[in-house]
């Protein structure tokens, strides 16, 4: 049993994407599916007819033999109410869908019968990633933007002094760093320019900086935003914080060349950033590229699909088919995230598909499933990204707490050496009563001298703690004194054992107290 | 003869040398300290020649002169990496010296014995430490045996475990930990056996017995420093010291002379102090360093994931380049190599461009106290930049790159995250925090702990393979 999946030739105006290549069409069919494909489908992505048939995929003559052939209709856009209307019992249809703005069509496709698998709502999460089509669509929308902007501008975007003269570099600021700001400012430091960059979470700013921009900081105090809670996406900011935004893209729109805004807020018209007043401020000749164009645009003058020119000579682009006009590109991407897709779907590679709706990234992205409409999906069990921890500050502890720790530990310090010199003058003492006093009288000197030596070595520092090895051992040689005593008096072997003595102390007192020398004299200050 | 010179004389010298260790607080008055040092000890031998120890004091001036040429010659000619192991030899001069003393204090008991019983002319002859001994009572002799036998044990001690501490750090013995059949019961036992001597001694009086108790002694010394591994050697070291200093005490008492007690209980509690710190710094007991090794491990190590990452002299030199702050954490592989000219090369070059260039020392990196200390200050490393374990460990996450030469155990951080560590609780250097770390190692062997470190395994460590003194004179080619 095999399961026919089937590419229609997309019928939006303008879209040159394909859900189906060549390539991954070969490995669908290692899934143990079978492929079919319209005619003239890849054509505007640059995959011929014949490449596709030499691939195994059957080419068919019309969308509607197609339609009523595919058990999977895979797509890129979200279908149209004519392609709707041949959804039929059983069918699964695989595309970009927006859920929450197409509820009409939903419900079409509930009626029909049919199953929706919108790649728009692949959850975020490791694991699906590699289906995570907005991802790679935004990728190449970022790297076009900056592209587009390149042919919409007068100048080079790197800096060079040539022979005709000095070129400044470039300002690019780019506003939205998530994937598709992040591929933008990629591009665009990659092309020589200054580019700055903006986004409400302050936690990308290491991402910002690490692809080489740099992170235009507002100093505002709010509780940052958490991403991990939105999935990543940003949210909606609070007002006092939107006008501290602003009020810092106009301090920097006279000096800004290039604007790209990416900022998106799900499920949300696009946030308008970069004001009337700003593209006025902009030198004739700047451009501003805006890839929230379809959601409403992030500048005041977009228009949607169009490129327009502002009174003052401001190039804004508001595109919205940025993946489109990197057909080639973005078909293979989306082609392949359709078919990892499709081997979530065939988890026993046999051609039978089992949409198993236990499972956080199917489950998610089905927004249609056996006439029941199933968006929006119950949030996925595993977290998008680990909330950061909330660091719980040290204690602060009051003046009565810390003086009463410092009491506790005066009294236990007080307990302690107490004891220690009770038991220490108790053992003394009975000593004392069995030694002679000549015994005592030295024995005073040597327990002092022990105490003293504790005092004095604790206050040595680390670092001269092998010079002070080194002269403790020179003054250990004091053992001559003894040696010196003795060497004068009685038969020849004390004579010999002292002079022996002598002489290794001898050598002990020059080595060591040469060593310590040598080794303090390295010591330096710079 | 009066002694009333000597006796001040002594005082003052005594005095001298508790302000030559007290001067070793800092690095400027340590300078001064030193000549402290030098100038009590000239005035305690020369007080003891013209005092009590007149006999024969042109032989002895010859013979301090004689040591004195071999120990300036040693003191010169010695390299700053070898000092580990000669002032681990020296301890042993002491230690014998110590010995020997001890043993003609033995002699002289006898002979004083056989002048009581001749009569006042036989005592005269025996000379001033003869007189003295002569005096004594029964009871006072008793104390002198006990004394001087206590002496002769711990330089005995002393004497043949510096011998073997020099083997080991020098590498003419084998640095692992052995011990032969019976380990520490053989210790016991002779332990046990040199009390027997001193019973038998007492009771006796006869030399025999503390020539025995002699021979049980050097075997002591010699097993229990042989059981003791490489990495704990800085423990040994100091701790032979406290050794040395101790026996001078006993024999000062045994010799009635107040200097030789001052001097060796000071040098005691010094050495004692030194490797209670160390001990401390490791988070282990001094019994468990005393009776050797590692092995209290009560469970299996964690496995370790992931592999070790090799790189080359480019790529460290390409993140120096990048990185604003530098911690540099040399071990004892830097000073096997003889890298520390090197290291300070690097350092230098690298302030130079404007870097933060610091060095973490942890406090038993290297094979002596201080060691690595030393031997930066040698290269010339302004100590001011060379920061201890606990000043700089909460530096590192704000790090650039963290660089390790030749240092393993001490940067080794299970003994934070496996409980069943034969190091867990030891306080390391927690470098792995650091956003990079370069390790500059000679191959994957373990460290002389011969325990396994996930620090080489982490995701933000690179090896740096190679000898660390050619591998930075690689780095030094690339950074200019």
């Amino acid at each position: 049993m095999t399961v026919k999946i089937g590419a229609p030739k997309e019928i939006m105006p303008g879209e040159a994407r394909v859900a189906m290549t060549p390539a991954s069409a070969k490995e669908l069919q290692k899934l143990g599916h079978e492929c079919m494909i319209e005619a003239g489908a890849g054509m505007r992505a640059g995959f011929t007819d014949t490449a596709y048939s030499e691939a195994g995929v059957e080419v068919v003559d019309s969308a509607d033999s197609l339609w009523s052939a595919a058990e999977v209709v895979a797509k890129v856009r979200p279908p149209t109410d004519e392609e709707a209307a041949k959804l039929r019992e059983g069918q699964l249809l695989i595309s970009f869908f927006w859920p929450a703005q197409n509820e009409a069509l939903m419900e079409k496709a509930k009626d029909a019968g049919a199953s929706v698998i919108a790649m728009d709502m692949v959850p975020r999460i490791s694991r699906a990633q590699k289906m995570d089509a907005l991802s790679s669509m935004a990728n190449i929308a970022g790297y076009r933007a900056v592209i587009e902007a390149g042919n919409n501008f007068g100048r080079f975007f790197t800096g060079q002094v040539t022979a005709a003269g000095k070129v400044p570099p470039a300002t690019v600021l780019i506003v939205g760093a998530g994937v598709a700001g992040l591929a933008a400012i990629g591009t665009s430091t990659s092309l020589g320019a200054i580019t700055y960059a903006f986004d409400v979470r302050p936690e990308v700013a290491e991402q910002i900086e690490s692809m080489g921009a740099e992170f235009v900081f507002l100093d505002f105090d709010e509780s940052s935003q958490d991403g991990s809670a939105t999935g990543g996406y940003a949210a909606p900011s609070s007002p006092e914080f939107q006008e501290k935004q602003l009020e810092k893209f106009r301090e920097l729109a006279p000096d800004i060349d290039i604007v790209i805004t990416t900022a998106l807020i799900p499920g949300r018209p696009a946030p308008k950033l970069w004001t009337k007043d700003m593209v006025e401020m902009m030198k004739p000749g700047s451009v501003v590229i805006d890839l929230a164009a379809e959601r409403g645009g992030n500048c005041e003058l977009t228009v949607m699909d169009e490129k327009i020119v502002s009174e003052n000579g401001v190039t804004i682009v508001g595109y919205t088919d940025f993946p489109s006009r990197m057909s080639t590109q973005s078909s293979t991407l989306y082609a392949t995230n359709i078919r990892h897709m499709m081997t979530d779907l065939t988890p026993d590679k046999d051609g039978v598909i089992n949409q198993n709706m236990e499972d956080d990234v199917i489950r998610g992205a089905t927004v249609v499933h056996a006439r029941e409409i199933t968006f929006p999906p119950p949030p996925p069990k595993v977290k998008a990204i680990a909330a950061a921890p909330k660091k719980d500050k040290p204690k602060e502890l009051t003046p009565e707490e810390k003086r009463a720790q410092e009491v506790a530990a005066f009294k236990a310090q007080t307990r302690s050496q107490v004891t220690l010199l009770a038991v220490g003058g108790a053992l003394l003492l009975l000593l004392g009563l069995y030694a002679p006093a000549s015994f005592m009288q030295h024995f005073i000197v040597f327990v002092l001298a022990i105490f003293v030596g504790f005092q004095v070595i604790w206050g040595v520092a680390h670092s001269l703690h092998t010079p002070l090895m080194a002269v403790t051992n020179g003054i250990s040689s004091i053992i001559i004194v003894g040696a010196l005593m003795q060497i004068g008096s009685g038969s020849w072997l004390v004579v010999l054992l002292a002079a022996l003595s002598v002489f290794m102390a001898g050598i002990n007192i020059f080595g060591g107290f040469l060593v310590t020398r040598r080794m303090l004299a390295m010591f330096q200050k710079s | 003869m009066d002694y009333g010179f000597t006796t001040a004389a002594y005082v003052v010298a005594a005095v001298l040398f508790i302000l030559s260790l007290g001067g070793l607080s800092n690095q400027e008055s340590a300078k001064r300290a030193v000549w402290y040092g030098i100038a009590g000890m000239a005035l305690a031998v020369v007080a003891t020649l013209a005092g009590p120890g007149s006999g024969f004091w042109l032989l002895s001036l010859i013979l301090i002169a004689g040591g004195a040429v071999i120990g300036v010659t040693l003191a010169r000619r010695v390299e700053m990496t070898q000092m580990p192991e000669l002032v681990a030899g020296m301890h042993a001069l002491v230690g014998l010296a110590a010995v020997f003393v001890g043993f003609n204090a033995d002699l002289m008991i006898d002979r004083a014995h056989l002048a009581n019983e001749a009569g006042p002319d036989a005592v005269a002859a025996l000379g001033v430490f003869g007189q003295l001994v002569a005096k004594k009572t029964m009871v006072e002799i008793n104390i002198l045996r006990v004394e001087l036998f206590l002496g002769v044990f711990i330089g005995a001690v002393t004497f043949t475990g510096s011998v073997i501490a020099y083997g080991k750090l020098s590498g003419r013995v084998s640095s692992a930990a052995t011990k032969l059949p019976g380990g520490h019961l053989l210790n016991a036992a002779a332990a046990a056996a040199a009390v027997l001597c001193l019973i038998w001694y007492m009771a006796s009086g006869g030399t025999l017995p503390l020539v025995l108790m002699t021979l049980v002694a050097l075997f002591i010394g010699y097993h229990l420093i042989m059981g003791i591994g490489g990495a704990d050697m800085p423990v040994v070291v100091s701790m032979l010291n406290s050794y040395s200093g101790w026996a001078a005490a006993a024999i000062g008492f045994s010799l009635g002379n107040d200097l030789l007690i001052v001097v060796g209980a000071l040098v005691g509690s010094s050495g004692a102090i030194l490797s209670y710190i160390m001990c401390k710094a490791m988070n282990r007991s001094f019994v468990s360093v005393i009776l050797g090794g590692f092995g209290s491990a009560g469970g299996p190590a964690q496995e370790i994931d992931g592999e070790q990452i090799a790189i080359d002299a480019d790529g460290v030199a390409g993140a120096l380049d990048e990185a604003d702050s530098v911690i540099i954490i040399p071990g004892y592989g830097m000073a096997v190599a003889q890298a520390q000219q090197n290291v300070a090369e690097l350092t230098r070059r690298l302030r130079a461009k404007g870097k933060q260039v610091r060095f973490a020392i942890h406090p038993v990196a290297g094979r002596l106290p201080g060691h690595m200390n030393v031997l930066l200050a040698e290269a010339k490393v302004p100590y001011d930049i060379v920061l201890e374990m606990d000043e700089i460990n909460d530096d590192f996450p704000d790090t650039d790159v963290a660089i390790v030469i030749g240092s393993n155990d001490i940067v080794n951080p299970a003994a934070q995250e496996d409980p069943n560590s034969p190091i867990a609780g030891m306080p390391v250097l927690e470098c792995w925090k650091a956003k990079q770390v370069f390790v500059s190692k000679r191959g994957q062997g373990t460290g002389y702990s011969g325990i396994e470190n996930p620090l080489f395994f982490k995701e933000n460590t690179r090896m740096f393979y190679g000898d660390a003194k050619s591998s930075l004179q690689e780095l030094l080619n690339r950074i200019t």
